[in-house]
């Protein structure tokens, strides 16, 4: 590309009596002042969440009511700032979800160590973690930060599932008992 | 009105007084709101509209209305400045430090007693101002009072004893001495204009009122439209007088964290902040007084003229309260353009601040104050 010159001009009169540009900053300001408003009045309009956002992490279940989580801590291991927390439990023999051999007993996510930065969710083999649309968490004390299980499937709810994987390995077996 | 005048002095004197400060403190909120309200328009913003009060709130619609319009922000922030903590910081001159905000006050409030601002038509014809005290010295007392106002901000940034407060508190002295000069010198030809060569001499507000009140196409000419120089001359050097954008060097919150009150807070900061406004209307009043015609409704239509066309020459009463509202209405479109100007240029670099007043404003007015005395000399030979 060849060098381009650019002029430097000379203030003209009017740039240099200074008065007639205040005059047109006042227009462009009297335009501003009629020109509708673009605040948010944040707690009554909410903003409109982008898919793909990353709000607060949360336990989702499956269509069926079962919960997906089956407490690897691979995203207790990956949280950057150790916000979460899990004690792992054994699902009982009876359930009808006992092939799945294990659910957490407790979860809990520290929302004050949170960077929401979404590596459990991305190191989730079960997709049961997911960062949702929940972009505002407060609380009174540093025990009311700490999202617990129950609140952690309350805010999470029931995601749509593309694999049903324990169902179908459930079938799987029975059909190979039968076959075999 | 005669009951009223033949009561003592003193007592005169304090119901004058306290007139004023029932006046001045809401007008000086009321402009902090409408401050918050405009800039915030211009910006795209609603600004403030959340304030309440349960009982307004109830009338449909009303309610509504004034809580969009922030009117009862007024209410909180003049509460919020009573009662909150009045911080002392530990290395202030306690005495000069609580001396300042009164200073600043005392000139505010006492300028105002000199300036018309309305008037009415007595039974005989005569024009009879509305003011608080009617002066011949007039515009020279302003001039005077006002100029006190300054040893506030020096006080302030002084006592302060930090040297943001101080280098505000410097800034504002230099710059208010560089467009005194200026201020002075652009009215100088409206009183030549106004005192005929023999006849005895005035620096009365209310004369120059009458005079662009005269019949003809040049009696009746506001002072802004036969002195145009003066007029922009007078506005600019009382934008940097009342320390407005874009020459409020005094504050100048970007590098002096507040200037000179830096280290005030609560009711004293208020003070400062009603001090600065009052200056603002004074400001305005006496630029319409001079330059916009004072209480005339429009050019070459005066009063008198007004008070014939609607009927109201016989109701003085009624003429007055007129008059006072135009006046009124001048001084809101005056403290709008102040606003407007706040909000639209920045503010300047010191070194620029003391360029305009010495280099390109205090020779234009000498200038002008030339040109102006030789035309009147020939005019008025």
């Amino acid at each position: 590309m060849p060098i381009v010159q650019v002029q430097r001009k000379p203030l003209s009169l009017a740039e240099r009596l200074y008065l007639p540009q205040v005059a047109s900053g006042l227009l462009t300001t009297l335009r501003h002042l009629f020109s509708p408003r673009v605040t948010l009045q944040y707690p009554e309009e909410r903003p409109a969440i982008p898919p793909g956002y990353r709000g607060v992490p949360t336990l989702v279940m499956d269509p069926n009511g079962r919960e997906k989580c089956v407490s690897c801590q691979l995203c207790e291991f990956v949280c950057p700032p150790k916000a979460i927390r899990i004690t792992p439990g054994a699902i009982p023999a009876e359930s009808p979800e006992a092939h799945v051999e294990k659910a957490p007993q407790a979860f809990d996510i520290d929302m004050l160590r949170c960077i929401y930065c979404g590596l459990c969710e991305e190191v989730c083999p079960e997709e049961a973690i997911f960062l949702q649309k929940q972009y505002s968490m407060s609380g009174y004390s540093r025990e009311e930060m700490v999202n617990h299980k129950d609140r952690l499937y309350e805010l999470g709810g029931t995601l749509p599932d593309l694999h049903y994987k324990w169902d179908r390995k459930k079938a799987a077996e029975a059909e190979s008992h039968t076959a075999g | 009105m005669n009951s009223l005048l033949s009561l003592p002095f003193w007592l005169l004197g304090i119901l004058k007084g306290l007139a004023v400060i029932a006046v001045i403190f809401p007008l000086a909120g009321a402009c902090s709101m409408a401050e918050r309200k405009v800039s915030a328009w211009m910006q795209g913003r609603p600004g403030p509209n959340r304030a309440t009060v349960p009982w307004v709130a109830w009338i449909p619609g009303v309610g509504v209305a004034l809580q969009r319009l922030g009117v009862f922000h007024l209410l909180a922030d003049g509460l919020k400045f009573v009662f909150k903590e009045e911080p002392v910081p530990g290395q202030v001159n306690k005495f000069y430090f609580t001396l300042a905000p009164a200073l600043a006050m005392i000139p505010a409030f006492t300028t105002v007693t000199v300036v018309p601002f309305g008037a009415y038509l007595a039974s005989d014809g005569a024009l009879v101002p509305l003011m608080l005290a009617n002066v011949d010295v007039g515009l020279l007392a302003v001039f005077a009072v006002s100029s006190m106002g300054i040893y506030s901000l020096i006080l302030a940034g002084w006592a302060s004893n930090s040297k943001y407060s101080f280098l505000g508190g410097i800034r504002a002295s230099a710059q208010l001495i560089s467009y005194e000069l200026s201020l002075t010198l652009a009215v100088v030809p409206v009183f030549l204009w106004i005192n005929a060569p023999g006849a005895p001499s005035t620096w009365s507000l209310v004369k120059v009122v009458e005079f662009q009140g005269q019949p003809g196409f040049w009696g009746g000419a506001w002072f802004f439209i036969t002195m145009p120089v003066s007029a922009i001359i007078f506005l600019i050097a009382l934008f940097a007088e009342t320390n407005r954008q874009p020459f409020d060097m005094p504050e100048s919150e970007a590098d002096l964290v507040g200037g000179f009150h830096t280290e005030y807070g609560a009711f004293k900061w208020s003070l400062f902040f009603v001090a600065e406004y009052s200056n603002m209307i004074v400001g305005s009043a006496v630029f319409i007084l001079l330059f916009l015609g004072g209480w005339n409704p429009l050019p070459w239509v005066t009063l008198a003229d007004f008070a014939s066309w609607v009927g109201l020459t016989g109701h003085p009463v009624i003429l007055g309260a007129v008059s006072v509202l135009i006046f009124i209405g001048k001084i809101i479109l005056m403290i709008f353009l102040f606003m407007w100007v706040r909000w639209t240029v920045p503010r300047f670099r010191y070194d620029q601040v003391m360029k305009i007043g010495w280099q390109k404003l205090l020779p234009l007015a000498i200038a002008n104050l030339v040109a102006y005395a030789v035309g009147i000399a020939f005019l008025q030979k």
